[in-house]
């Protein structure tokens, strides 16, 4: 195994383009260095990312916010700014684990190790996040939702490197939440996980709404239909009880020893409702 | 097989070492460097025996490659102490008989320390939701968490930091 820390996107690109044998990208580490050690992966290239300032920090932009590739996610609750516009999406990774992998963990990677059940990943599916790519053939962006495409496996292309994770400006009178379950109150992986971001318009009605469930398909899930079933309402109990019947209409989970598909499709609703009636708060509703 | 010369601070101390690409830091701290306080529970981050800070972010070692602390700054159990002179948490850990085989400790002290670092003052509650990220299987954590809050208080009462 070989390893380089490049000082930028361009050569960090490059090493993975030029790379003969299985080559993977090291951030946090903390799920590349467990499939390291098992031996499920005998990498030929380990390209460490965390020299390059580009991926160094969470940066405030005139259109929202950019966290970079190697910022931990501990740093993301350390952030007022960001924890005040997406509270939703730094609760999501700040339940990543114990302190010890929050100093290591990062959003980026849980997108990439691409588990269907990856806290982060509904949280910023739900707020509209997208991905900023440098890859050998110059840059570009895309929805966070077009990453995973299937448990442990993504979209990107050889040579593609995620620098950031692009959060837009919240929108005025908006809120977002992520609620997942877990037997425990910490440190476990979801059974079912929901993240909801609502915009309100006049009296409180839902303007726009993005539902993102987790653990419930291959990948995590944006359902356009649960989004519909609440946009137009004051989120009564008809709203919400159309929201729960879309959300479970959309699951298409397995049986694992975490859960059922009959319990996770059920569960779903529910986390879905309650992270609705949290996101609907926050946007300043009643 | 060729090493990677790595350049860095460990406890305060310039220190150089060689290392495999695929040696991880806690490999390297015992194996390499002689620093033998952390210790390899599980091997995949979940125990957090082996707990060091790495420029003051709390972290697994075993989770770390060794090349990967080039101009870092590391911290280890090793460098709690001043020369004879416990830390009060290491002496609030043996006041409270917050061990018994003594391999969790290391990595409680260092999380502990870690803690109150950033928060002088914590609650029960905060003590034990810091040290989530680490096992005992013998103690068991009421001592341990009895024995950070009175480490909490002699600093708080000596106005001195963790």
């Amino acid at each position: 195994m070989r390893y380089e820390a490049p000082k930028t996107m361009k050569e960090a690109s490059a090493l993975m383009a030029k790379a003969r044998g299985s080559a993977f990208i090291l951030a946090g580490g903390t799920d590349l260095l467990v499939r390291l050690k098992s031996g499920l992966i005998e990498p030929e290239l380990v390209v460490d990312i965390k020299r390059i300032p580009a991926t160094q920090a969470i940066a405030r932009t005139a259109s929202g916010f950019r966290i970079g590739a190697s910022v931990p996610c501990a740093a993301l609750g350390r952030n007022s700014a960001l924890k005040k516009a997406w509270p939703g999406v730094v609760e999501a990774a700040n339940l990543i684990g114990s302190d010890q992998i929050q100093g290591r963990c990062t959003i980026v990677g849980n997108l990439c190790n691409a588990s269907p059940a990856a806290d982060s990943v509904p949280a910023l599916v739900a707020a509209g996040a997208k991905v900023a790519i440098v890859g050998p053939k110059g840059r570009r962006t895309v929805a966070v939702e077009k990453i995973p495409a299937g448990p442990g496996r993504t979209s990107l292309k050889k040579g593609e490197v995620i620098e950031a994770i692009v959060l837009p400006k919240p929108k005025p009178k908006s809120g977002d939440a992520y609620l997942r379950f877990i037997p425990r109150t910490e440190m476990d992986i979801a059974v079912v996980s929901a993240g909801v971001n609502l915009t309100l318009g006049p009296k409180g009605v839902i303007k726009s709404a993005r539902v993102a469930l987790g653990a419930v398909a291959p990948t995590v899930l944006l359902v356009e239909a649960a989004a519909k079933a609440i946009v137009g309402t004051r989120l009564d109990d008809a709203a919400l009880a159309a929201l729960d019947a879309a959300c479970q209409a959309a699951c298409r989970p397995i049986d694992d020893k975490r859960g059922t598909a009959e319990f996770r499709t059920e569960v779903a609703g529910v986390l879905a409702r309650r992270a609705a009636r949290i996101a609907y708060q926050r946007a300043g509703g009643k | 097989m060729s090493g990677i010369l790595v350049a860095t601070t460990v406890n305060g101390d310039a220190v150089e070492f060689v290392c495999q690409p695929r040696e991880t830091l806690l490999e390297v701290l015992r194996n390499r460097l002689g620093l033998t306080g952390a210790k390899e529970g599980c091997g995949t981050g979940d125990c957090g025996a082996c707990s060091v800070t790495v420029d003051g972010a709390l972290v697994c070692s075993c989770l770390v490659l060794g090349a990967e602390v080039e101009g870092r700054a590391v911290d280890t159990v090793e460098g709690l102490a001043e020369g004879d002179q416990l830390h009060p948490l290491q002496s609030q850990f043996i006041k409270h008989a917050a061990l018994q085989c003594g391999i969790c400790t290391p990595g409680f002290l260092v999380a502990a320390k870690a803690l109150l670092d950033r928060n002088p003052d914590p609650s029960e509650e905060e003590i034990r939701y810091a040290l989530a990220g680490n096992l005992c299987r013998c103690t068991g954590y009421d001592k341990i968490v009895r024995a950070v809050d009175a480490a909490a208080k002699d600093l708080r009462k000596q106005g001195r930091k963790a």
